[in-house]
């Protein structure tokens, strides 16, 4: 047991760094073998994550809508994923004859690429992130706005009105959608003194900020928690990928393994969004901690901090996904409404509050 | 040909032409809808129709009269029951042969389940339609409890062939009566529910009101009937007007509205709902004993002559024109669809709106599209 | 409006009009050319109100041609069948009721489409279930296709 509790990914990376610097003796080298290594980690990482995230929607919307979801293939379903995933390999990724090749091909790697490269701040555990880089927040809200490059791309070389359409509204959207999350953020940043992911999580020792922040910062979650929910295209903000009115949107052309790399970015996305929110909100490896109670914080500490992040990032993944079977879709005109006439002026609002709240010293 | 093609694409500056259909995934049926948009603006919309024109008309003409009826149920296949009644209903108007009353009842008692099951159905696709899945799987829930009523008695679950000139063709299972009345009771409990999941839901508010209107004046003008109609206020119930079957033995309101947008029709549809469980409820203790058929010949001939009868379908009014030269096959049938008449509205409907609209009209009208080409 | 009183008004608009009363609606019988002014007279005059044309179809009966329009009257709340005679079947055409009643451009088109009576100042007359290049007009009775079986 206390083998298990005194276990942390910190020394698993600090053992496997020794092992490495004991046999490559060349620095470059031995920089670029821990890359490379790092790098396959993660992306199979992701990939069983997105296996577990697409198993969890299935079985989400099943318990929604009063049937059982996969139970067939492999034990209670699990290897459902896997047979689509397989089913989607063998396809073949047939390309129209007048679309843009180059750009066509593009897209989906693009879109891939920009989720994948928001993972490296995020602290998974105590000690265990890829890159705690000083302007972390602002670096991830960078890198994932350049997904809707992918999609324009997509929607224009498919050369199909369909998904010309598809893509100009959700060019519109995740632009607007851009302006809320940021100063949902921007509000975390005021209080916490420092845009470092790291930085932010610690000074959540004494309480996460949702509890510390009370008010403006429920607010400011709640919104954050709406626009991203419109930033990666999920229902009920997914007028994009539109099923019922334009077949497809801007992957109607796409098939097999491109088609599975939108899927898969899709749900990089998803996971990141609540990682951003967990992290900044909800404490990120930040065991619940009240501020004074001393041994109350320390029995807390006995949880491990890898479990508490990922609780915490799956509780708001499960209610994003509940979003989805829960309402019908916004009408274009009126989703932009809603941001431009409701989310933004609360937003602004809100930054007052919690500029005026920090000033003062009201939160706790 | 080519002349036909080049006039369609005649186009504004800035403006595009798009297909939906004729496969889709909402537009209830092969329906080919070519749109003219402006960005997101609607401009014009042009309904091409002819892909599941099976020519039932005309191949009713060398069917005889006990045939052709069954040709019908594959006409409106969610409302398989009442279009066999109203075809029923016209030869027996030419034979002057007098219905016994347990078959009259037991006629309006399916009608109105098939009513029920086919608002259901529309429940569940408008929801669907508009991006909400959930209430798919809720009606069908509900939809499968009706079905199984109609295999018992009846053999099949969605085109019956239960309905002969005379009466019914063969008499009730004995559990109809009990089956019926758990299902009314489930179906009962179940509305407060849907009000919860959809009608209260703010962005289904958004979606549907002030979208699609129709005035009580292009109502009458385009011919519009049914609860599309109803929602405009225009009184045009079939049932109330020239009662058929039981309906002047029951108590029943006819559902009226002024609005004429898609939120009115919708709203209309759902208390008929609960109308068609009143008027199930009323009937189902009180079947009259009797004989289930009238007797008529083997080979039924119509006088010489002209017969028009029409019924209340979930979509509207079917009127059932038969013109007979006594031969034992009608010389001619026309079916007046109530969704012909429905669809040339929906232009009218769309134009202005976003192609979002477009897909919310199409699905408060309550197309059938093998109803439409017949 | 009773029948009796329907016949003795439409008799002072169109003296040539004959009756017939054998079937459920009182039905009157014209010819094709008289058709567009007797129309708009249903239409327009406030002792007739008929706004509603809920049925439009064609019969073909070999040597001449017969379009029955059923009209209701929401107002006064009586109905009227109206059936037009085109004599020439090589070359039937008939005034549209398009103008008066807009449900009547749809059901004209079908019956354009299958029967060939051409409809004057119809605003887009083209066929409307079948293909744009179908040869004939399959409800008529003499309509024969190499495709047809006999049984």
């Amino acid at each position: 047991m206390s083998l298990l509790l005194s276990f942390s990914f910190s020394s698993l990376a600090s053992n496997i760094h020794n092992l490495l610097a004991a046999a490559i003796s060349n620095s470059f080298l031995l920089l670029v073998t821990e890359m490379v290594i790092t790098g396959i980690t993660l992306i199979s990482f992701l990939v069983v994550l997105c296996f577990f995230l697409g198993y969890m929607e299935r079985r989400v919307a099943a318990f929604m809508e009063i049937r059982l979801g996969p139970n067939r293939v492999g034990p209670k379903g699990t290897l459902q994923i896997v047979a689509d995933t397989l089913k989607l390999l063998l396809k073949e990724g047939l390309t129209p004859d007048s679309s843009d090749k180059f750009l066509f091909n593009l897209a989906p790697i693009i879109m891939v690429v920009a989720s994948m490269m928001a993972i490296a701040p995020i602290a998974f555990a105590k000690d265990f992130q890829l890159y705690d880089i000083n302007i972390g927040v602002l670096y991830v809200s960078a890198v994932s706005s350049l997904g809707v490059i992918g999609i324009l791309m997509a929607g224009w070389s498919s050369n199909n009105k369909y998904s010309l359409l598809g893509a100009m509204r959700s060019g519109a959207q995740i632009v607007s959608y851009e302006l809320s999350v940021g100063l949902s953020l921007i509000s975390i940043v005021i209080l916490s003194g420092s845009l470092s992911l790291g930085d932010i999580v610690m000074s959540q020792q004494n309480g996460w900020w949702i509890i510390k922040g009370h008010i403006p910062i429920i607010i400011s979650f709640v919104i954050f928690v709406i626009a991203s929910t419109a930033e990666i295209n999920r229902a009920p903000f997914d007028l994009a990928e539109a099923d019922q009115e334009l077949t497809g949107g801007f992957h109607t052309e796409y098939a097999g393994m491109k088609f599975a790399m939108f899927l898969l970015s899709e749900y990089i996305n998803l996971f990141i969004v609540s990682a951003i929110a967990a992290t900044l909100f909800l404490g990120g490896w930040m065991p619940f901690h009240i501020g004074g109670l001393d041994s109350f914080n320390h029995i807390m500490d006995y949880i491990p901090s890898s479990i508490w992040f990922f609780a915490k990032t799956f509780l708001i993944i499960f209610i994003i996904m509940q979003f989805r079977w829960t309402f019908p879709r916004l009408r274009v005109d009126q989703l932009l409404t809603l941001e431009w006439k409701y989310l933004l002026p609360i937003s602004m609002v809100n930054i007052i509050l919690v500029t005026v709240m920090a000033i003062m010293g009201w939160h706790l | 040909m080519k002349a036909l093609i080049e006039e369609d694409y005649i186009t504004e500056e800035g403006e595009f032409v798009i297909n939906m259909g004729p496969q889709h995934p909402s537009t209830h049926g092969v329906l080919h809808l070519k749109v003219w948009l402006n960005g997101e603006t609607i401009n014009k919309v042009q309904p091409h129709l002819g892909y599941i024109h099976r020519s039932i008309e005309k191949m009713s003409e060398s069917l005889s009269y006990r045939n052709f009826i069954f040709a019908t149920s594959r006409m409106d296949y969610l409302a398989a029951h009442i279009n066999n009644e109203a075809c029923a209903l016209t030869v027996e108007k030419g034979l002057q042969v007098e219905v016994p009353a347990r078959a009259k009842v037991i006629r309006t008692i399916l009608s109105e389940l098939t009513r029920l099951s086919s608002h259901q159905l529309w429940w569940g696709c408008t929801g669907l339609d508009l991006g909400a899945v959930t209430p798919f799987f809720y009606a069908f829930r509900e939809r499968e409890a009706i079905m199984g009523i109609m295999e018992e008695t009846c053999g099949a679950r969605l085109t019956q062939n239960y309905m002969v000139p005379g009466g019914v063709m063969y008499d009730i299972h004995p559990n109809f009566q009990n089956r019926t009345k758990e299902v009314l009771k489930q179906i009962k409990d179940k509305f407060q529910e849907y009000y919860n999941i959809m009608t209260g839901n703010v962005i289904f508010e958004n979606r549907t009101k002030g979208v699609g209107i129709l005035s009580k004046e292009d109502a009458i003008s385009y011919g519009v009937t049914g609860p599309t109609a109803r929602a405009s206020g225009v009184t045009c119930d079939i049932r109330k007007h020239y009662p058929y079957s039981a309906y002047d033995q029951v108590k029943f309101d006819e559902i009226l509205d002024t609005a004429g947008d898609c939120y009115a029709r919708y709203m209309v549809r759902m208390h008929e709902m609960k109308q068609s469980v009143s008027i199930i409820e009323q009937l189902i203790d009180n079947i009259p004993e009797g004989d289930f058929q009238a007797k008529t010949k083997n080979v039924i001939k119509l006088p010489k002559g002209e017969f028009y009868q029409r019924v209340e379908t979930p979509r509207g009014e079917l009127g059932v024109y038969i013109v007979s030269d006594g031969a034992a096959s009608p010389y001619r049938i026309k079916y007046r669809s109530p969704g012909f008449s429905n669809l040339s509205a929906i232009p009218d409907m769309a134009k202005g709106g976003k192609i979002a609209d477009l897909i919310a009209i199409m699905a408060t009208v309550d197309l059938v599209i093998p109803d439409i080409d017949r | 409006m009773t029948n009796e009183e329907l016949k003795n008004s439409i008799t002072a608009i169109l003296s040539s009009s004959t009756f017939d009363e054998s079937g459920e609606f009182l039905t009157a019988v014209i010819s094709s050319e008289q058709l567009l002014p007797f129309m708009k007279d249903l239409r327009t005059k406030s002792e007739f109100d008929f706004d509603y044309l809920f049925c439009l179809t064609c019969i073909d009966w070999k040597d001449h041609l017969m379009m029955v329009y059923f009209l209701l009257s929401k107002i006064h709340k009586h109905t009227l069948v109206v059936k037009a005679k085109i004599t020439d079947p090589n070359n039937a055409q008939i005034e549209t009721v398009c103008n008066i009643w807009r449900t009547a451009e749809l059901n004209e088109r079908e019956v354009y489409d299958l029967f060939g009576v051409k409809f004057i100042n119809h605003p887009d007359l083209r066929r409307l279930f079948l293909t744009d290049d179908w040869q004939g007009y399959p409800l008529r009775k003499n309509y024969a296709d190499e495709n047809m079986i006999e049984l």
